[in-house]
């Protein structure tokens, strides 16, 4: 099987709000698939669909080639979530709660469990109610991760982590990757998911509306340039797909289509080029390709 | 963490002098907006029902000679526990009456409401944070504390003020107004008492719930001391003195009017106040002095299913209701030898009442009615453990579970179980209780299962108010609170209907009129079948409601 996730057609709604508006996709197995968008896109409400906690409207749904609403606990022993908002039990400690839910799972890996905990650096010994939000992550994120688990829901799993635990996390994504396991993982922190994952789709308004994997992205975009020269550059205007353009003696700086790139380096070299740095489309600038009429309306100046 | 100790404001805004307190006014007002629904329902709550209570006394004791059966009550050191030291005992007055009998009782609603009020001003607004916004404004460190203290005095200064007008306007003979003011006063003194220790555990405790919590147990602690001295002779003895509901019983209100033993109250009342200031200035903001307790850092075999989740959630709360059914059961229980003698003086009202319950004694019949009361108080277990899955699912700590390989059939049923066998533990508990303490009154072994088999024939009555709850939160999971309903209907027709005359069919309606009242009668097996089916078939449609449709999530 080479399909963790397929998803077609999903719509749900609640009330008169259309959380999930016909959303397709596929999330193959082995990979780390970023699911991007905004708060109130619908990503929550399509991983809990993929739990079988929500029902789906209308479209068709297979996780691990199982149906998750019909299916759910058989799928639930082959899969782990962790939550966007993680709530504990208040009298039970972390430790406690990391046991429970991984046995409910099925089991788990105790050597993994307990380098998770030091690698975290969480204190299983303290009462749920005494956990900061991001101790309570920590918690969810090992019951999650010393499962065994095929397939990983995780749900904006580090929007309480400082950045050191950020870098453990992806650290133990990426050895989980290398075994074969399969991530959806939903963010609105673009940097982690660039930096993860090898699809990505951007969802917006309970629909997909791009998808495909980084570089194929960043093609469809601009790159910026910013080269030093030994000779005013000069005749680049002419160019096709050239923005931006800003030149003051010996230093040029614009950004280019994709498919353009080729010329306007091969144009700059005629210059002398003393140094060059180009910044790939940031996640932020592919975001704002989708979300760019909104802030138009907005009138957000970036 | 920096202490805020050296911070220094703007003179202009908050001079110097009313530094630490500055701000205070606002906050009180700010407490009087928030809460003016919930101050006024404890108020009128609490000040209404002493009153109420009191002027339906006459309606029970038309005869001095039966006050004066009730006053030889009193004897037994059990119902003074419960009650008070017994003054005014060789000529039982109203008033006499009201003080011994209504303080203690009344003592645990005004503490439960001065502690409850003075934690969720102080500590559960620092635990949930919204007190750092507050106190980076112009609040002075001990404002807030202040702000509460000043509201809940004057909540119990209220309600002693009420109180005391309304008994002394009742018009019932012995109970003039100079008297119930010092009755009203005695009672306040308790609740400001007990606003005074919440003020201190505040500062102990880091958690809302842990700082209620040891109010609570300081509550029942002072309480005990003074059961002890109250039981050792009557009129009190020297542990009696050492209670601040002691204190307020010790006034001998209606008897000698004494107000002087109120000074005590208040100065052990400025003396917590002055700790509380003085500790809330050492630590630092939302810690506690005492360190949370630790726990186990890996889970136990008991936490590997659903069940045994269930289980630690509910266990506490189980082993609390037990000891207290078992606690009823062996206080009512030991009463049983003096029913007849006590029953034969009250008014023909109660005793028609008693005998139309038709057992061959009176003592068969008030045993079956205490029986009852038994079966509508588990219910109230039974109602607040199913209402937990409720909690669970709305707090967001179904989805985890849900998430894993656990259903939602067994998720939901170890909380039913748990509900459900619970309440039968419970009902055993009191029957065992009440018939051993009986047993040994009457010198009648065979009471003992007579009366475990009263209790436990509400079992299907119990099930019944949980599947009510089971199917009310698979099938429109917002109403689920109106599984009280059961409850407050059968408490009311239970206690009332045959009291009011009401008609036969508002018996009916409730599933505790339909349980047969062992034991004074016989035991008939149809209706407990017919409630057992009912009850079934209730937590089967609730359990199919629940798999089909959505679990309710936040965000």
């Amino acid at each position: 099987m080479d399909t963790a996730i397929s998803i077609s057609g999903l719509v749900k709604t609640f009330g008169s709000t259309r959380a999930l508006d016909g959303l397709d996709l596929v999330v193959e197995t082995g990979k780390v698939h970023g699911f991007l968008g905004p708060n109130g896109a619908g990503k929550t409400t399509t991983l809990r669909i993929l739990l079988g906690l929500l029902r789906a409207d209308a479209g068709q749904a297979a996780v691990l080639g199982g149906d998750p609403w019909t299916d759910a606990v058989e799928l639930h022993r082959r899969l782990a979530y962790v939550p966007g908002d993680v709530e504990l039990w208040p009298t039970l400690t972390g430790g406690e709660a990391i046991d429970l839910l991984a046995r409910l799972r099925g089991g788990l890996d105790r050597a993994r469990r307990d380098e998770l905990l030091v690698r975290f650096d969480l204190d299983p010994t303290k009462k749920g109610r005494t956990y900061s939000k991001g101790n309570r992550q920590k918690v969810a994120i090992v019951a999650a991760l010393a499962s065994g688990a095929e397939l990983l829901l995780l749900d904006e799993p580090t929007a309480g982590l400082d950045p050191l635990m950020e870098v453990v996390f992806q650290d133990v994504i990426r050895r989980l990757r290398a075994e074969g396991r399969s991530v959806l993982l939903s963010s609105h922190i673009l940097a982690q998911v660039e930096k993860l994952a090898d699809e990505i789709s951007i969802i917006r308004l309970g629909r997909i509306v791009q998808t495909g994997t980084l570089a194929e992205m960043r093609h469809l975009t601009r790159t910026t340039v910013e080269a030093l020269t030994a000779a005013p550059v000069t005749g680049l205007e002419a160019l096709a797909g050239i923005h931006h353009l800003e030149a003051e003696d010996g230093r040029v700086r614009f950004a280019v289509d994709g498919e353009h790139l080729n010329a306007a380096i091969k144009h700059l070299s005629g210059f002398g080029i003393r140094g060059l740095t180009s910044h790939p489309p940031t996640l932020e600038e592919l975001m704002l390709r989708h979300y760019g009429d909104e802030l138009a309306e907005t009138g957000d100046e970036r | 963490m920096t202490n805020t100790a050296t911070r220094e404001r703007p003179p202009e805004v908050a001079p110097e002098r009313e530094g630490a307190l500055a701000g205070t006014r606002a906050l009180i007002r700010f407490i009087l907006r928030r809460d003016r629904i919930r101050l006024a329902v404890w108020i009128a709550a609490i000040a209404g029902s002493v009153v109420l209570f009191a002027a339906s006394l006459p309606q029970y004791y038309t005869e001095a000679s039966q006050r004066q059966a009730r006053a030889e009550l009193m004897e037994n050191p059990g119902l003074r526990a419960i009650a008070g030291p017994g003054y005014g005992l060789d000529d039982y007055t109203f008033g006499a009456m009201i003080a011994q009998e209504f303080l203690s009782w009344t003592a645990i609603f005004v503490a439960l409401m001065s502690f409850l009020l003075m934690v969720r001003h102080t500590r559960a607004e620092e635990e949930t944070g919204r007190a750092e916004l507050v106190r980076s404004a112009v609040v002075g460190r001990h404002a807030q504390t202040t702000a509460a203290l000043t509201v809940v005095i004057a909540a119990n200064l209220v309600i002693g003020l009420l109180v005391g007008l309304g008994l002394g306007s009742s018009g019932l003979d012995d109970v003039p107004m100079g008297s119930s003011l010092l009755f009203g006063a005695a009672l306040a003194s308790i609740g400001i008492v007990f606003a005074a220790v919440a003020a201190v555990t505040a500062q102990v405790n880091e958690h809302a719930r842990g700082a209620a919590g040891l109010s609570g147990a300081v509550f029942a602690f002072f309480y005990l001391v003074r059961a002890a001295g109250d039981m050792r002779e009557i009129g009190g003895g020297v542990l009696s003195w050492l209670s601040p509901i002691g204190w307020a019983q010790q006034t001998r209100v209606y008897v000698d009017d004494r107000w002087w033993p109120l000074l005590l109250s208040f100065a052990l009342a400025v003396v917590l106040v002055v700790v509380a200031l003085r500790l809330s200035a050492r630590r630092d903001f939302a810690a506690g002095l005492v360190q949370p307790r630790r726990g186990s850092p890996t889970g136990s075999r008991l936490l590997s299913s659903p069940l045994g989740l269930a289980w630690r959630q509910h266990r506490t709360s189980v082993m609390w209701w037990g000891a207290a059914m078992l606690a009823f059961g062996l206080g009512y229980g030991a009463l049983a030898g003096e029913v007849e003698r006590y029953v034969a003086d009250l008014s023909e009202t109660v005793q028609e009442w008693l005998e139309e319950i038709g057992g061959e004694t009176i003592i068969d019949s008030w045993l079956a009615v205490l029986a009852l009361m038994v079966g509508v108080t588990v219910a109230v277990f039974a109602v607040l453990a199913v209402l937990r899955p409720k909690s669970e699912e709305s707090a967001g700590r179904a989805e985890p579970v849900l998430a894993t390989a656990v259903s939602r059939g067994r998720w939901l049923g170890s909380h039913l179980a748990v509900a459900l066998g619970g309440s039968v533990l419970l009902l055993l508990l009191a029957g065992l209780g009440l018939g051993i303490t009986a047993s040994a009154a009457l010198g009648d072994a065979s009471v003992v299962p007579r009366l475990v088999g009263a209790t436990l024939a509400y079992t299907p009555a119990v099930w019944l108010t949980v599947g009510v709850g089971v199917a009310l939160f698979g099938l429109a999971p917002k109403a689920t609170m109106l599984a009280w309903i059961v409850i407050a209907y059968a408490g009311f027709i239970g206690m009332f209907a045959e009291l009011l005359g009401l008609p036969d069919w508002t018996m009916d309606l409730s599933p505790f009129g339909h349980v047969p009242l062992l034991p004074a009668v016989g035991m008939r097996w149809t209706p407990v079948v017919v409630l057992t089916l009912i009850a079934a078939a209730l937590v089967a449609v609730g359990l199919a409601g629940f798999r089909r449709r959505d679990l309710t999530t936040t965000a």
